[in-house]
């Protein structure tokens, strides 16, 4: 009986294709300890998206399985908060309220009526969105949006926080502002994080390891990179760091010299 | 038309020394204030003290504002009203114009409440006694529309089994619908009530349940993560996501009962507009129809926006308006 924290095991997916079968992936193993912040990356259609919705219980894998604590993960829960591509905050209410809606599904028997409050407010205050609690999604920013997504997702007090390309459609100078955000937020709340994302910068400058996946159909996991950086990270110190600099040519070298995607 | 591309950014004209200098200060200042606009957060935008009172500027900008909305229909009006009188005027002229329209209704128009008993009575108990039918029908068609437009959008199954019966029920015109009303119900107005719930039922239960299936996977999804029971999903996630929908629905089908009650009670008789109109035909009361034909108009653009209302209040926020 393995003690890993998050455990993916011989983890195969199968889509039903109008010509057939599609294999998403093939054989897809992976260990992911408590408090560490994993990465995934890879070209588009590699299946780094369906690893997350399969570990999020959101698609049940055709063989294999995923163990969370030791126990087998196939139902989406918040035990595995999920912060989606397009935040998916509901447009008709409020960002304090989108946050509530999840603390109180739950908070059952945990929390009264005040401290329910003060933890949707201790959430927001930790995205920095205090001043925007009683605006609806039209009326906020995307950065803006996907900072609400991220005090939802960790006001349901995950046991692992799954992002899909959170700020994937985000300009640059909003993801960089959110990256640092992310790592404080991480630094303070101790959380087990998968996170999906297309950026090398990105996902070396945030993960302890960097997983990468071959290309699709049946793709697997292809290298795993421990990011032996210290943290607190800082962005502009890192630029001219040799092990950052390193760690982000070899996962460059993996996607574009062994895994040359045919355009 | 300027192409944009052929305009130079920069004036390409030779400047002295001097003026080249003055000329950077400006283009500096330009950019830094452009900068400083990019670099307000929305928040602080919002947040703006709005002007206290209303400067002069800002009144002739209201009152350009209201004169460019209400001035085109009302020349439009004035206009049409013109041609009709000018039109109807002439001898041989089988309608009323407007100013004997006026003249021959002067009392309905003075005192709509008025109550000589049995069917002669005013102009607003005709509309009221309509619209109280109208209510009926319309609510039953509401709780029946959204009810069968949720099952048919959630389950397949029903969709597959109900629909070909919904689309061949809803091509049947109104009117047609009363003799068989009559014949089961052996009354009048338990006949025209149905007429309106079968005229307005069809529209909101296809738009309702098209609402229903277009709600986004990504909400559904969040209910899953959330692990939403099956009342609170219908409540917090279908039903809010639904309702621009269903509204849409809605207001169709205000607007279809409200013709399809004029239509029936033409057929009825008792209190009502439509009787009204009818019973004016007989005794050849041609301007009282010219009335109640501008009455029936105004009532169903106030129920049309009453409902549009409704619509946009309990949709606010939400991203399909």
């Amino acid at each position: 009986m393995s003690n890993a924290f998050l455990e993916l095991s011989l983890v195969s997916m199968e889509f039903k294709a109008r010509q057939g079968v599609f294999q998403a992936l093939s054989g897809v193993n992976l260990v992911v300890n408590k408090g560490e912040f994993v990465s995934l990356i890879g070209h588009s259609g590699c299946g780094k998206s369906t690893i997350l919705n399969i570990i999020a219980g959101l698609y049940r894998c055709t063989s294999g399985g995923v163990l969370l604590e030791g126990r087998e993960v196939n139902q989406p829960g918040p035990d595995r908060a999920v912060v989606f591509q397009n935040h998916s905050l509901l447009p008709w209410l409020t960002a304090y309220e989108n946050v509530e809606l999840a603390v109180k599904r739950t908070s059952q028997g945990k929390r009264n009526k005040t401290q329910i409050r003060d933890w949707v407010m201790h959430n927001l205050a930790l995205v920095q969105m205090e001043h925007a609690l009683n605006k609806r999604p039209d009326e906020l920013s995307g950065g803006m949006k996907q900072r609400v997504g991220i005090a939802r997702a960790l006001a349901m007090e995950p046991k692992v926080l799954l992002m899909d390309e959170p700020f994937g459609a985000l300009d640059a100078l909003t993801r960089a502002r959110l990256q640092d955000e992310l790592m404080r937020i991480v630094a303070t709340t101790g959380s087990t994080v998968v996170m999906v994302t297309h950026d090398v910068d990105e996902a070396v400058l945030l993960a302890d390891r960097v997983v990468m996946m071959t290309n699709g159909p049946a793709a697997t996991i292809g290298e795993i990179l421990d990011i032996k950086l210290p943290r607190p990270r800082e962005r502009l110190a890192l630029a001219s760091n040799p092990v950052y600099l390193a760690a982000r040519k070899a996962v460059l070298e993996f996607l574009y010299q062994k895994q040359l995607k045919a355009a | 038309m300027n192409n944009p591309a052929s305009v130079p950014l920069v004036s390409t004209v030779p400047v002295a020394p001097t003026q080249q200098a003055s000329r950077k200060v400006e283009i500096l200042k330009e950019f830094g204030t452009a900068v400083a606009a990019a670099n307000s957060s929305p928040a602080a935008a919002a947040t703006a003290p709005a002007p206290a009172a209303k400067s002069p500027s800002r009144r002739t900008e209201i009152l350009k504002d209201y004169s460019a909305r209400l001035l085109p229909p009302l020349i439009t009006v004035a206009l049409l009203v013109g041609l009709w009188q000018f039109v109807c005027s002439q001898p041989g002229a089988t309608l009323p114009p407007p100013s004997k329209v006026i003249g021959d209704t002067a009392t309905l128009i003075t005192e709509p409440f008025f109550d000589n008993g049995g069917n002669d009575v005013g102009m607003a108990w005709q509309l009221l006694a309509s619209l109280k039918r109208v209510l009926y029908g319309y609510s039953i068609a509401v709780v029946v529309g959204i009810s069968f437009g949720v099952l048919v959008g959630q389950f397949a199954i029903a969709m597959r089994g109900l629909d070909p019966v919904f689309q061949v029920l809803r091509t049947v015109p109104p009117l047609a619908w009363l003799p068989i009303a009559l014949a089961g119900f052996r009354d009048g107005h338990p006949s025209a009530i149905f007429v309106i719930f079968i005229t307005s039922v069809w529209p909101i239960i296809i738009n309702t349940s098209i609402g229903i299936r277009n709600i986004p996977n990504d909400y559904r999804n969040v209910a899953r993560v959330l692990r939403l029971n099956g009342l609170e999903y219908f409540w917090r996630i279908m039903m809010p996501a639904a309702a621009p929908y269903i509204f849409s629905g809605l207001r169709i089908g205000v607007g279809l009962s409200w013709l399809a009650i004029v239509a029936a009670e033409m057929l009825i008789g008792g209190v009502g507009i439509g009787f009204f109109i009818w019973d004016a035909w007989n005794s050849s009361r041609i301007s009282d129809i010219v009335l109640a034909l501008i009455y029936v108009g105004i009532v169903g653009f106030i129920l049309d926006r009453l409902v549009s209302w409704a619509g946009r209040w309990v949709a606010r926020g939400s991203s399909v308006n």
